[in-house]
């Protein structure tokens, strides 16, 4: 299989075009060939980005008293997981005193947190 | 309130807050910060994304969490600021109108003043979209405070004008928010943005980027219904029988971000045609004595954390107007920087004659992309600098620094010039 990705390590984003063989929906970072690469580090990031992509995620979770606190993950989570990280912050108020780095929702992954990003008084 | 003040900062977003404090740190007294909003931040609180202080603190922080850093050293340092103080005019001689619920209007003449009040989005009038003036149309940072910092859904099918950063931010903002984002529509044939957001907030997520395309015309009666996009040609004009149509619910504008100096006017500040902010010396003062600019009122920026580099720096300037009176005299002689070809504009526009600084930090962009160039650096006949950049592109701020050995050559030929060559 080909995948065409844009590397983004830097400002080049140069063009990948990513070969690999997937059995039983098991890729090896071996059996994978990366072409259009500047520098090796577009090799790498090709790699994670088929094997095991991951992504932080950014929201917001509603106060009791009105408005919002911002939040984050305390990890980047696999890709596919965005919507059910998503879908667990969901229906979820937090009251004020909120502090940065505070716990909103715990363990939303792998033991990845939902931290705070903002503080609320 | 004591208005003895001998640095007044009007902003108090990361540009003010990193001038109030350098100028604190540089031995300032009597610091002022005046705000418009109820909180210190500015753009960062609503920024909830991360990506920010890579340069600064060696780590990726969200918005608010940058803005923090900041406004915890604020505290620290005792700087007082007044929110929710919206300041109105500023007459010639530094004559500071404000006002808020708690003093009223009330009059400052502080001894300098440094300009931090950011920028403003380019609204559908100045791009003139033809069709209804439906509800739910809004630029793209409007729908972040929205969703952001109310907690409001601005819609449920949304068109996005524009692949800036704020446009493809909110194109992924929207979509964690249920809404299904059809399209990035953008004008130029490449974007403006960072690749990592093209990657991260729309081929994860399957939008589709349109390049060379515009909104040509909204349809609604009260609320928008649908857009027609078209093709553009390489003069930006529509293409007939190009068109596409979209329904949509919500139209985003992420069109541009325009200098705030609705307060440079009356003072008689004199403003940059190519940058919209006001031309300022190495210093970042302004042709008025005692006013300095920096952050997104001075140019608009990419990255906070050269804001607030720029922005320190407007604070030791001041810092050294106020307490050595060292900056800034009114027989002071300039050398205008000259370009060419590619450079759209540069921040510094000009030097100080003599210049005092060790080293001074040139920024500019670049007029569209540009692969294997170099930049070449001169004064008179000699050749400063001549640097190989295997790309450059109209969204990514550059930096070239100047040291003392070439400040001194710029000294003695009084002419400094920047070019790209291909």
């Amino acid at each position: 299989m080909t995948k065409e990705m844009i590397c983004i390590s830097c400002p080049l984003g140069c063009s990948l075009s990513v070969n690999y063989t997937s059995s039983d929906g098991v890729i090896k970072q071996s059996d994978i060939t990366v072409a259009g690469n500047g520098c090796n580090r577009g090799v790498s990031y090709a790699k994670d980005e088929v094997t095991s992509p991951r992504r932080m995620i950014t929201t917001t979770v509603p106060l009791q008293e009105g408005g919002t606190v911002p939040v984050k993950t305390s990890a980047a989570v696999p890709k596919d997981q965005i919507f059910s990280v998503l879908h667990k912050v969901r229906g979820i108020t937090a009251a004020r005193p909120v502090s940065i780095g505070q716990i909103i929702v715990g363990n939303v992954c792998e033991g990845v947190d939902i931290v705070a990003t903002d503080n609320r008084e | 309130m004591n208005k003895n003040i001998d640095v007044l900062v009007i902003g108090g977003g990361p540009a003010g807050l990193a001038a109030a404090i350098s100028a604190r740190e540089h031995g300032v007294d009597n610091i002022l910060i005046l705000e418009r909003e109820s909180g210190l931040g500015g753009i960062l609180k609503q920024c909830i994304h991360n990506g920010f202080g890579l340069h600064t603190f060696k780590e990726e922080l969200t918005g608010p969490e940058y803005a923090a850093r900041y406004i915890a050293r604020v505290n620290s340092l005792n700087i007082p600021y007044r929110l929710d103080t919206t300041v109105l005019r500023i007459d010639t001689g530094k004559r500071v109108t404000a006002v808020n619920a708690q003093d009223g209007l009330f009059v400052i003449n502080p001894k300098s003043i440094i300009l931090a009040c950011g920028c403003r989005e380019r609204p559908r009038g100045a791009i003139n979209i033809p069709g209804s003036r439906a509800v739910g149309i809004y630029s793209a940072g409007t729908a972040q405070k929205y969703v952001n910092m109310m907690g409001h859904m601005v819609g449920k099918r949304v068109v996005i004008l524009g692949s800036g950063d704020i446009g493809l931010i909110m194109a992924r903002r929207l979509t964690f928010e249920g809404a299904k984002v059809l399209a990035v529509v953008e004008l130029m044939p490449y974007s403006s943005g960072l690749n990592r957001n093209i990657v991260q907030c729309l081929h994860d997520y399957d939008i589709p980027l349109y390049f060379s395309h515009t909104v040509t015309d909204i349809r609604g009666k009260e609320r928008i219904e649908g857009v027609t996009v078209s093709r553009v040609d390489d003069k930006l004009c529509p293409i007939p029988n190009t068109e596409i149509t979209m329904e949509c619910d919500t139209l985003l504008l992420s069109v541009g971000l325009v200098p705030e100096n609705e307060l440079s006017k009356s003072a008689d500040i004199r403003l940059s045609r190519l940058t919209g902010g006001a031309i300022v010396d190495e210093n970042m003062m302004t042709n008025v004595s005692g006013i300095f600019a920096c952050g997104n009122m001075l140019h608009v920026h990419d990255l906070v954390d050269f804001v607030s580099e720029e922005s320190a720096l407007a604070g030791v300037s001041a810092s050294d107007y106020v307490l050595n009176e060292a900056v800034g005299s009114a027989t002071e002689q300039y050398i205008d920087i000259q370009t060419a070809g590619g450079i759209r504009y540069t921040v510094p526009q000009r030097l100080s004659a003599s210049v005092t600084a060790v080293s001074v930090t040139l920024k500019f962009r670049v007029d569209k992309i540009y692969r294997n160039a170099r930049i070449e650096v001169t004064s008179g006949t000699e050749q400063l600098m001549l640097v190989k950049k295997r790309i450059m592109a109209p969204g990514e701020m550059e930096i070239l620094k100047l040291d003392k050995a070439m400040l001194a050559k710029i000294e003695r030929h009084k002419n400094l010039r920047v070019v790209i060559k291909d």
